[in-house]
């Protein structure tokens, strides 16, 4: 599904990213871990295509196709989501409607016909239930006036609506209280599918005993130190992040 | 007063003395007055952008009499039906043909500035340039001069209009380019409530000079909601005036629309002169082409604990030119005023330019007064989350102009007025269709 090769990444001239492997194959939940600074967000952006970054080396193919040369609304089209580490605010253009928009765009893309409003509607209620989003939330724009929690809630019902074949989750965690993350960890987990992939790139534990990962990578510096099975997630959250880097220096 | 322009309004004056014979004193007072001001120039600061030599360059004269009944039918299509409002359309400036019986809402009066300029002249001479001071003004002056008609309307202390009233100012010009007078008078009474909802629109691409003045009073508690969508011909010169006089514990709030017009200025002045008068004025201007709009306002905090919130915005594409002046004057002894004033600007494209200007001027010691003026881009947060959203980059940028505007019209409380401009907006703006999508 996704395979990114010795990927080099630099903003404004330094580089952040410093030669990343990684492969994810359908059906996989991978997390990527570390530290604060490590470049987690920077490669959650590369990925959906924001400007301002520039690969200097390596590539990233997504189903066999070279992801970088998409624009953003295209890889979007091809099954690529993010959840924003800070979701936008953006008054005046409706929740609803926006996600209406984009799932019509999708399903144009791939030549299928668009979903009505009553249609709509049904899927919109159900995954609403799933994530326990109340209608008041839906009837505003898109994220203005909405709590920490409930931004990346709707991040993550946005994501459910649209079903994409790559989801990438920037630290969808932070800022939940105990009870949304169970239900935010749901709604992914619903997800989990055969054709599916979902990266959940993250620095506590915690939502790990929610979304059980098959591989845990560490990001530190710009470089993956460390890869292994969800045990190393508990490692890590036993003893910091140090220890994989002094086992890499050494 | 040399100007063979300004020379041509005089001119005006000389051949049609007769018109509103009642108020001769006035209108001659007013055109001494014109006479010694003679239009503004550049070298005064409020009109150091806004340059009335090319409005002066066409020779306009004032439209003929009687607007034919075509112009009339034409120009009740931009209004909202008896069903919705009490509609009242001038054509060219006079009372339209086929609306001599006006529509009478319980508690309200409402009738023709030259009727009521016969048989009630005290009326009209009482309030007629009370607030919308000639001196130092010159357009003023020139329509208190030149005015031909408009609305002289008295809401009853206590009355709670539900219906809208709705002032349709239609022009419809014939070859020559031609120059229209309004002015309206308009009084809310103690604790009445009120919708007044004006429009400017004229025949698409013709050329004419509107020139309008509206005085409105509000006795202690009224409260007037006030709409004026100026959607004048892309060809056509508009100026305004707006002055306002607030009663206490009176509300006043006014939405003021800009899309139409090749040169626009408007004057709003808000005198808030006693304590908890409440002035809200918002205001959404779009210009593209050639189009200049020049918004000056002036908010008169007289006596203490007023407040008024001022929020203006603008959207600028092509070589198109805004001008905002926001003017706050908060008087020695208005303690505990609260003034807080807004003006943000979009620029679609380099070759637009908007010059805003808040202008505070604080003669109280206890007060709150804040200001922000912002002229930008859209925001790459907000085009990059829409993209990841699989929406194309045009329509992102389409969609967050239209919203950008749409926090203007949104909020408005009448909805009629609200959804019709929520379509004349999306019009105004690149891809119009892709919008809708994102509507209801
Ligand atoms: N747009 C940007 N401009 C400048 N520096 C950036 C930008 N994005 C990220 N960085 C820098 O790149 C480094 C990695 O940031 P980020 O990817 O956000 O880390 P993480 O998500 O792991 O906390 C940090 O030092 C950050 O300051
Ligand atoms: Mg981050």
């Amino acid at each position: 599904m996704l395979s990114i090769k010795n990927l080099h990444v630099s903003v404004e001239g330094r580089e952040i990213l410093k030669g990343i492997n990684l492969e994810v194959r359908a059906g996989e939940v991978h997390a990527i871990m570390g530290p604060n600074g490590s470049g987690k967000s920077t490669l959650a952006n590369v990925l959906a295509g924001r400007d301002g970054y520039t690969v200097t080396r390596g590539a990233i193919l997504y189903r066999g196709r070279n992801l970088l040369e998409l624009p953003p609304e295209v890889r979007a089209c091809e099954g690529v989501f993010l959840a924003f580490q800070y979701p936008v605010e953006i008054p005046g253009v409706n929740n609803v409607y926006l996600l209406k928009a984009a799932l019509n765009a999708i399903r144009r893309y791939r030549g299928l016909e668009e979903l009505d409003a009553v249609d709509f509607l049904a899927l919109v209620r159900g995954r609403m239930q799933t994530l326990k989003m109340s209608e008041d939330l839906m009837s505003r724009s898109v994220n203005e006036g909405f709590s920490g929690g409930e931004k990346k809630r709707n991040e993550i019902f946005q994501m459910a609506v649209l079903e994409p074949s790559l989801a990438l989750l920037d630290e969808t965690d932070s800022g939940l209280d105990i009870d949304a993350l169970r239900i935010v960890a749901e709604g992914v987990n619903s997800l989990r599918s055969g054709e599916r992939a979902i990266v959940v790139v993250t620095h506590y534990q915690r939502l790990l005993n929610y979304i059980v990962p098959d591989r845990v990578h560490v990001l530190s510096g710009g470089r993956i130190l460390r890869s292994g099975g969800p045990d190393l997630a508990l490692e890590l959250e036993k003893r910091g992040y140090d220890w994989v880097k002094e086992a890499a220096a050494a | 007063m040399t100007e063979p322009a300004a020379q041509a309004f005089l001119e005006e004056f000389e051949r049609d003395p007769g018109r509103l014979d009642w108020l001769a004193p006035e209108r001659r007072a007013a055109i001494e007055i014109y006479r010694k001001l003679g239009l503004p120039n550049p070298r005064q600061e409020s009109w150091k952008y806004t340059d009335v030599r090319l409005l002066t360059r066409r020779r306009f004269r004032a439209a003929s009499l009687a607007p034919a009944a075509a112009a009339s039918a034409a120009a009740s299509g931009h209004g909202y039906g008896s069903e919705d409002c009490h509609e009242i359309v001038f054509v060219n400036g006079r009372l339209s043909a086929g609306n001599e019986a006006l529509p009478a809402p319980s508690g309200a009066r409402i009738r023709s500035l030259a009727e009521a300029a016969g048989t009630e002249p005290a009326r009209v001479t009482e309030q007629l340039g009370r607030h919308a001071a000639d001196d130092g003004r010159a357009f003023v002056a020139l329509n208190t001069a030149l005015m031909s008609d408009g609305a002289v309307i008295d809401i009853a202390p206590g009355t709670d209009s539900q219906k809208p009233l709705h002032l349709l100012h239609h022009c419809a010009p014939g070859n020559a380019p031609a120059a229209v007078y309004t002015r309206n008078l308009v009084t809310v009474g103690a604790n009445a409530r009120a919708t007044l909802i004006e429009t400017y629109t004229g025949v698409a691409g013709s050329e004419y000079f509107m020139n309008t003045v509206t005085e409105i009073e509000l006795g202690p508690g009224a409260a007037l909601e006030y709409y004026r969508v100026q959607q004048e011909s892309l060809a056509a010169f508009h100026v305004g005036s707006l002055a306002v006089r607030q009663e206490r514990a009176s509300r006043f709030h006014s939405f003021s629309i800009d899309l139409g017009g090749l040169l626009v200025r408007n004057d709003v002045d808000v005198r808030l002169a006693a304590g908890g008068a409440d002035a809200r004025l918002d205001g959404l201007y779009i210009a593209v082409d050639r189009q200049h709009v020049d918004n000056h306002t002036r908010i008169d905090h007289e006596q203490p604990q007023t407040r008024s919130v001022e929020n203006y915005r603008g959207i600028l594409d092509g070589r198109a030119r805004a001008v905002f002046n926001g003017k706050v004057v908060v008087h020695k002894n208005a303690q505990k005023t609260d003034a807080q004033q807004s003006n943000a600007n979009l620029l679609l494209s380099s070759n637009a330019e908007v010059d805003t200007k808040p202008e505070l001027e604080i003669y109280a010691d206890d007060v709150k007064c804040g200001h922000g003026a912002t002229v930008g881009r859209l925001d790459e947060d907000m085009l990059f989350y829409l993209r990841t959203r699989a929406i194309p980059e045009a329509t992102a940028r389409n969609l967050l102009t239209f919203a950008f505007a749409d926090e203007i019209i949104r909020p408005m409380p009448c909805r009629m007025v609200r959804d019709r401009l929520e379509h004349s907006v999306a019009r105004t703006l690149p891809g119009a269709a892709v919008i809708g999508e994102f509507m209801q």
